[in-house]
């Protein structure tokens, strides 16, 4: 193999590794990753925890006591309940699972002061369930707090607590809700309470096969019923989340809302081969598909079409139009010429005609021209969001950015600056399609989105999911 | 389905935090910290190795399916001991070797007597007739009543299916922590390799026939780490399950 080969060889395993998270975002059996004062917080078994200034770089520092093992956290009021197992799964299966208050999740806070635990759930060693891998979640249509826990070792319980006390609910007796299931958790959405859990190995590196599954039941008790009907308490499950690429194992699902229309997942990866096949914290979007939730996907770079779902229009530099030659003709004559492939549009034949200096945007029916197609790679940039990294938009072969302007509106500068106003976060919305958005809009402290105030008028708003005007689709042909 | 995770658990604590040494900060930054000692937990129910906890004697009175179909009644043999340390290694090939290897008779068709003896390489090994209190036929649980091993095991079962008529184009459909292989009449019906949690209707044969009148079941479990287990079924054409049957033990 040539240097050439070797350093396109090399390029492609750069722009295609996948990285779950960044900084050191190693972890095992996350807890559902909470926000606290402007930061990000997970713990992990053992001890300890991750923290995040912004969602997308971690890093070690969080404090959590008791050793044991795979904790949950939801913030209820204003404190956030804490909730582990004791053991970590002893071989013999005897457990505990406690629960502990704190002020705020940063260790260097006045207020930072854990309450002693309480026990909420045991296992006896000999019962068909291990006191270990709690979720908790506080029903919005009641306001019950509910816990379900347990292993591989026979059954997933649900049991309720007090969202006051964060003690087990007087005279409350645990409910089998699953069977071989880790990790549970709970989510509600429209009537339904969703049962996610873990299925498969774990703790065997890439050959870990965890993976998530749900089922769900108009009863917080159950039963759980997947896509084809089947009980979890028989071993059903839809798939929400496998190994993709590197990222092998997903497990320990954390349901995430930021706001309606925007919802991620944390989890972790058995093993991420692009960072020495070790445990790390995962964040992926949440998408709801008829009635079910599974996992979106992380941004992808590439060269795009940007597709406003409000018309099906595209995001294009606003620019003359520039024909191309148009093929024979001649309906219904006879023609035997051979027939060739007439040549696309190139960039060259048209970009000698465009300003030099910023250009507006519009949206138009996409025609495969170069003016519409978008190449969007990752910032070189360090910050980011949470789940992702700041994205440069450029238009394809060019260095001319997208930019959000003072006065909210949106154009392309001549050239990529790294200014923030030229940094675009995207997130996989719910419903699968994408919201856009700029890190910041100079001179505002406003959070707007690209949207189309016209089918063919981008501008910058403020995001509502329940409009397709905010929403666009990328599309790579 | 090998979750050695939990037993592993220390072994995983300790590389991660050796790996702190070297590697700077991780989730474990802060140290495990003291671990809170468990608190007295009291037994919540029987202990004792009883047969009858989870299962009763099969009688000589013919059994329908459960209301799903899962066969309930089975002649089990008492554990054959395995050394097995992870699941993973259940692959197609390990499972035919270590089926024919550790095997009490190649004829297939053969049904044992309960109480009778039968020998295993050099264990000498007790069938149990046997119907299941729940839809699954738990082996943990029936390992367990017996004081036998719980983990490392291969465990062989034997049943009789009535057919009140011949069945075309039904599927016998299994799922086994954490690997299995069945045989219908003789013939080799489906293999369920893989590290594999005990999931309804995992794995389907091919279409079979189920004969009128005596079929014969043999199926064989292994499993390492976890709870040995499996639930079993017969799906007719349309998927729905067969319960127009009665099962036997001799």
């Amino acid at each position: 193999m040539n240097a050439s080969c070797l350093t396109t060889l090399f390029a492609l395993l750069i722009t295609q590794t996948t990285f779950a998270q960044i900084g050191r975002p190693f972890i095992h059996d996350p807890s559902t990753v909470a926000e606290c004062e402007g930061k990000y917080y997970t713990f992990g078994t053992g001890g300890g925890g991750l923290i995040s200034n912004d969602g997308w770089t971690w890093y070690g520092g969080g404090v959590r006591p008791g050793g044991g093992a795979a904790p949950d956290v939801l913030k209820i009021g204003d404190r956030y309940l804490v909730v582990y197992g004791a053991t970590g799964g002893s071989p013999n299966h005897k457990g505990a699972i406690l629960t502990m208050w704190n002020k705020t999740l940063d260790p260097k806070s006045p207020d930072f002061k854990y309450s002693e635990p309480v026990v909420v759930a045991t296992s006896d060693g000999y019962e068909e369930n291990d006191a270990i891998d709690p979720g908790i979640m506080l029903d919005p249509t009641t306001g019950r707090l509910w816990m379900t826990y347990g292993t591989y070792f026979g059954y997933t319980r649900l049991i309720e607590l007090d969202p006051k006390t964060g003690k087990l609910k007087a005279g409350n007796k645990p409910v089998d809700v699953a069977i071989v299931c880790e990790a549970s958790t709970l989510v509600y959405r429209d009537g339904w309470y969703y049962l996610l859990a873990t299925h498969g190995s774990c703790c065997d590196g890439a050959n870990s096969t965890y993976n998530v599954v749900v089922g769900r039941s108009k009863k917080i008790t159950g039963p759980y019923l997947d896509n084809v009907g089947r009980s979890m308490l028989q071993g059903g499950g839809k798939m929400v989340v496998a190994t993709r690429g590197g990222l092998i194992g997903p497990g320990h699902f954390g349901h995430i809302v930021l706001e309606n229309g925007v919802e991620k997942m944390s989890i972790h990866y058995e093993a991420d081969l692009a960072q020495g096949g070790r445990s790390v914290l995962g964040i992926l979007p949440v998408v709801w598909k008829d009635g079910w939730p599974i996992a979106g996907e992380k941004f992808k770079e590439g060269t795009y079409e940007i597709e406003s779902v409000r018309r099906g229009y595209a995001l294009e530099l606003a620019v003359d139009f520039t024909r191309m030659a148009v093929g024979p003709r001649g309906f219904g004559q006879p023609n035997n010429d051979p027939i060739k492939p007439a040549p696309a549009q190139q960039l060259a034949d048209v970009q000698k005609n465009w300003p030099t200096g910023p250009i507006h945007l519009r949206i138009g029916d996409y025609m495969s021209r170069p003016h519409q197609q978008w190449t969007i790679t990752d910032a070189p940039d360090s910050t980011g969001y949470l789940g992702g990294p700041y994205y440069k938009i450029v238009l394809a072969g060019t260095d001319r950015a997208l930019a959000a302007t003072a006065d909210a509106e949106v154009i392309t500068v001549p050239a990529f600056t790294g200014a923030p106003e030229q940094l675009w976060r995207i997130d996989q919305l719910t419903d699968g399609t994408y919201r856009i958005m700029p890190k910041t809009v100079p001179n505002s402290g406003k959070k707007l989105a690209l949207v189309s105030s016209g089918d063919s008028t981008p501008t910058l708003a403020e995001f509502d999911y329940n409009s397709d005007n905010s929403k666009w689709n990328f599309r790579n042909h | 389905m090998n979750r050695n995770r939990k037993p592993l658990l220390p072994i995983l604590s300790f590389i991660v935090l050796s790996g702190l040494q070297l590697g700077g900060l991780t989730a474990f930054a802060q140290g495990p910290g003291p671990r809170i000692p468990l608190p007295p937990i009291p037994l919540k129910g029987d202990t004792t190795h009883t047969l009858s906890k989870h299962f009763t004697v099969a009688s000589a009175t013919q059994k329908a399916p459960d209301a799903e179909g899962f066969i309930q009644r089975w002649l089990v043999l008492e554990p054959v001991k395995k050394d097995i340390v992870r699941n993973n290694i259940f692959t197609d090939n390990y499972l035919r070797t270590t089926f024919s290897a550790d095997n009490f008779s190649s004829d297939y068709t053969f049904v044992p007597k309960n109480g009778e003896t039968v020998n295993v390489g050099n264990q000498a090994l007790k069938w149990y007739a046997l119907d299941s209190k729940a839809f699954n036929f738990n082996l943990y649980h029936f390992t367990y009543a017996l004081n036998k091993p719980k983990y490392g095991i291969l465990v062989w079962l034997v049943t009789v299916i009535d057919c009140p008529e011949e069945i075309q184009n039904v599927r016998m459909a299994a799922g086994c922590n954490s690997g299995s292989m069945w045989w219908l009449n003789g013939q080799e019906a489906m293999l369920l390799s893989g590290d594999r949690d005990m999931i309804a209707d995992n794995v389907t044969s091919s279409r079979l026939t189920l004969k009128k009148g005596r079929n014969i079941v043999r199926g064989a479990v292994i499993n390492g780490p976890g709870m040995a287990n499996f639930c079993m079924r017969f799906l007719d054409e349309k998927g729905s399950p067969v319960k127009n049957l009665r099962i036997r033990i001799e």
